[in-house]
Order: C-alpha cells, then structure tokens, then sequence
C-alpha cells in the first residue's frame, strides 16, 4: 500500500493519541482525524485509581498533553461520538450521531471496557473504574465513608484497595487468587505484596471465587462469595479485568475474536489496523496471538502502526512492561513474571522491600522486577531482555503473556 | 528544544533512558528521571521526541518554539 493521504483514528485515548502523534514524528504531513466516544481531550488512566481517587490530583491533570501541544498536532478531534459500523472496503466509520468518517487507512484503537458482576447494572454503591467519570463517581462514594469492597485481586483491584485504605476506610479486598496479582507477579512477590495490604489495614478475602452481590433497596448491601458467606458493604468496587470494544464491528467482516485479530503488523484487514487494549496481533516471537492491555502497549503499538502506515513494514514484537504503585511500594514489570519460573533476587533485599529479582525459565531470563528499585529494574531488563522475539513458545506462552499482563 | 520533566508524575520505568540515554537518566534511589541536557543539540531531538511520546506517565514537556 503507498502512503495514505489521511488516516482515521477511531479511539482518542492513550493508543488513539499516540498513534497520532507517532504518524506526525514519522513525517506523515496527511489529514488525521481522532474519533472518540468521550467528550474528553486524551486522558491519562493509570492516574485513575491513584492519584485521581485519592484526591491527590485534580481530574484535569490526567490529560495526557497540553492544549499548546495538541493544537501543534494538527489533529481534527471529534469526540463524545461513539463509533457503530465500519465498512473495510471503502474504510468509511459510521457513528452514534449519525456521521459518516472516511480515510485512506483506519486505526481501531476503541479500548476495552470492565467486566461487571451479576446484577451489578443500576445498583447503586457498585462502581467500575475505567473512565473520569468512573473515578469522579467512586470518589465522590468514598468520601461518604462506610464498609468498601473491592472484587477483584488483580492490578486495579490492588491499586483501588490501596487507595481507600490510604483515605483510612475500612477496606475488603476479594477475589480467587491466593494473593493480591499472583498472576503477575508469582507466589513469592504475590505474597510480600499480600503481607505489605495486611499490614496496612486492608482485610483480605483471597482464595474464594465472588459469587455476586446482595442489594437493599437499590443499593448494594454486600458481597456474596461463592463460600455463601456474605461481606457487608456500603461500597462495592468491581475491578474484574476488561473485554475489548468490539461489538462495533460484528457484522464489518473483520475476524474478531477476544479483540480485533491482526497478522503480524497489526493489520486487520487492507488499510485497517489496530492498537491497544483491542489489538489482538500474532507475535512473531510467540508464534501466537497476544493482546496486552498494559499501558506501554497502547504507545508501543501505535508507533509500530503508524510506522507501518508511512511503509516501515515491521513486525511488533515488545517486551511487555507494567507497573503499579501500591502504599509506598513502587513495582516495575518487565517482560513475563511466568508461573513456575525460578525466582532469584539479584539486587537488595526482600525482608527491606527493596530489592529486583530475575525469573527464569529453562535457564533463560523471561521477566525483571523491582520493588522500590526501578532503576535496578530497567538495567536489568536491558541486560537480560532485549527482544521478546527471543523468546519462543518454548520459554513461554501467549495465554502466559496475557495473564501475566496488567 | 527545550524539555521540562514532571518528577510527580514520572513512574520510573525507565522508557525514556531506553530511547534516549544522553538525554534521560534515572535517580538510583527510586527511578525517577533525571535530565541531563534540558536544551539538547539537534540531532538528538527525534529521540527525545519519541522518548516523550513513549513516556507511559506523560511526564516530559518538549517546547519547540523558537
């Protein structure tokens, strides 16, 4: 495909803005236009269950840039539109409001949406975070005190408990693992994690399944676990992992399937690509397809995308990085923490909550963290992990890299 | 070129040292970014261009006036 004239991107979060931001750095002159169902400029999510929730942050400094710096962009924004139908043959998107966008190549970049629980839709106290709006409403809860529950012992759920804890509330943190991101992170580090919310106040209630909620007059009274017993609640927070947005796009032809599905160079069909939480590519190095919903990645893939659309033609192949701030932990992730890996800390000390550690397989380094050594982290990711590409499907698989994912 | 680096918002990871290392450094104590050249020369400013986008925490500001 020669260059395109325009581009359309559907999508105007962290991998819609950067895409955007990657085509002008490459020397794309053409037309581009981000489309986005908020009525929010580009904001930042990370901030979202910290600094926003705790109050630390006004909302408007999670916009990921300035207006000096979008207006320098030359970007046409079109937002509180959602995007309803696209039709690859003629890369035309119709909208909620009913406009019809057209352009030479289109990026899907439509990001993923929470998971929620049984008869969670219309209840009141339950909240989901994901958006502005999200935090602004679970805040706003929060700050009218109570019993709060967070389902969910992943990365956000982690984060939330924290966070409330930190505003001195009396806080549960629920859900199947038998610590808080043993997923990510593996027992050892899943169980200092664990160690450190006790410590801090949080209750924990890991290792049962959350069956659904109890609800009193059309709010949620508590929190039903698959044991039968029940948690009492004032506030409830659902933080149960993500699904791609793409029911848009049934009936468009393309092949979805948990995400977009995309060769090599995240492209979906001719002149269609995707990025981010939707992407669903096939990973050279894997020999798979991944979709990674960490941060990095939406801004990762989008430079690879727009790189492929100015004719660069290669493949993604990342090392996978995430991190989390929990109390006074700071944690950095790099590439694969993959279960069964033999763990050795190679810097500092665990009993200090200081230190960085190599997880290996087969005698190969799969994955770096640091805790409260990021630094550390990042030099040994350098040292040890240059390309995922290196390794193949017999270190670790796909569904391994998903689960270990933000 | 002139950068300004937001210490609050940085998450330490480290991107910026990986795309642009004689630009961006990072504290041994806890990661945070250290600039080392806040008005760098010319051909060092693609690096410092995508190190800005890839930042993951949006906490580098290029002001390019001038």
């Amino acid at each position: 495909m020669s260059t395109p004239s325009d581009v359309l991107v559907v999508g105007a979060s962290a991998a819609g803005l950067s895409t955007a931001e990657a085509l002008r750095r490459k020397g794309f002159s053409g037309g581009i236009t981000l489309l986005g169902d908020e009525p929010h400029l580009p904001y930042d999510r990370p901030p979202l269950s910290k600094q926003v929730l705790s109050g630390a942050w006004e909302p408007d400094r999670a916009r990921l840039r300035t207006p000096e710096a979008l207006d320098a962009l030359d970007v046409r924004f079109v937002l509180g539109d959602p995007a309803s139908s696209l039709d690859p043959a003629t890369r035309s998107v119709g909208t909620a409001s009913g406009a019809v966008l057209r352009a030479d190549a289109v990026v899907l970049a439509t990001g993923a949406r929470p998971r929620t629980v049984a008869g969670q839709a219309g209840l009141g106290g339950v909240h989901v975070l994901r958006t502005l709006g999200d935090a602004s409403a679970l805040r706003a809860d929060l700050l009218g005190g109570g019993r709060v529950v967070v389902v969910g012992d992943g990365v956000l759920g982690a984060e939330v408990a924290a966070t409330a804890r930190g505003a001195e509330l009396d806080v549960t943190l629920a859900g199947p693992q038998r610590a808080p991101l043993a997923a990510q992170l593996g027992p050892l580090v899943s169980g200092v994690l664990g160690e450190l919310h006790a410590q801090r106040g949080v209750n924990l209630r890991l290792g049962t399944a959350v069956r659904g909620l109890t609800a009193r007059d059309g709010r949620v009274s508590g929190v039903r676990l698959d044991s039968g017993e029940v948690l009492p609640a004032d506030v409830v927070v659902v933080a149960l992992g993500a699904i791609p947005n793409t029911d848009w796009l049934i009936g468009s032809g393309l092949r979805l399937d948990d995400g977009v599905v995309c060769d090599a160079r995240c492209r979906a069909a001719d002149g269609i690509y995707a990025v981010g939480d939707v992407a669903r590519w096939y990973h050279e190095g894997l020999g798979a397809l991944v979709r990674l919903e960490n941060r990095t990645n939406a801004t990762e893939q989008a430079a690879a995308v727009a790189g492929d659309v100015v004719g660069g033609e290669r493949s993604y192949v990342p090392v996978p990085y995430f991190w989390t701030d929990q109390f006074d932990a700071k944690l950095q992730v790099h590439g694969v923490l993959a279960p069964g890996a033999e763990v050795s800390v190679v810097e500092g000390d665990v009993a200090a909550r200081r230190f960085a550690a190599l997880y290996e397989r087969d005698g190969e380094v799969v994955g770096v963290l640091g805790w409260n050594m990021p630094k550390q982290a990042r030099q040994l990711r350098q040292k040890h992990l240059v390309e995922l590409r290196d390794l193949t499907g017999s270190h670790v698989t796909a569904t391994e890299v998903e689960k270990a994912d933000f | 070129m002139k950068i300004t680096v937001d210490e609050d918002r940085c998450c330490a990871g480290g991107s910026c040292v990986l795309t642009a290392p004689d630009v961006f450094d990072q504290r041994d104590e806890d990661g945070v970014v250290l600039l080392l050249d806040p008005e760098p020369a010319g051909h060092l400013h693609d690096a410092v261009r995508e190190a800005a986008e890839v930042c993951p925490s949006a906490a580098i500001t290029l002001s390019e006036a001038g």
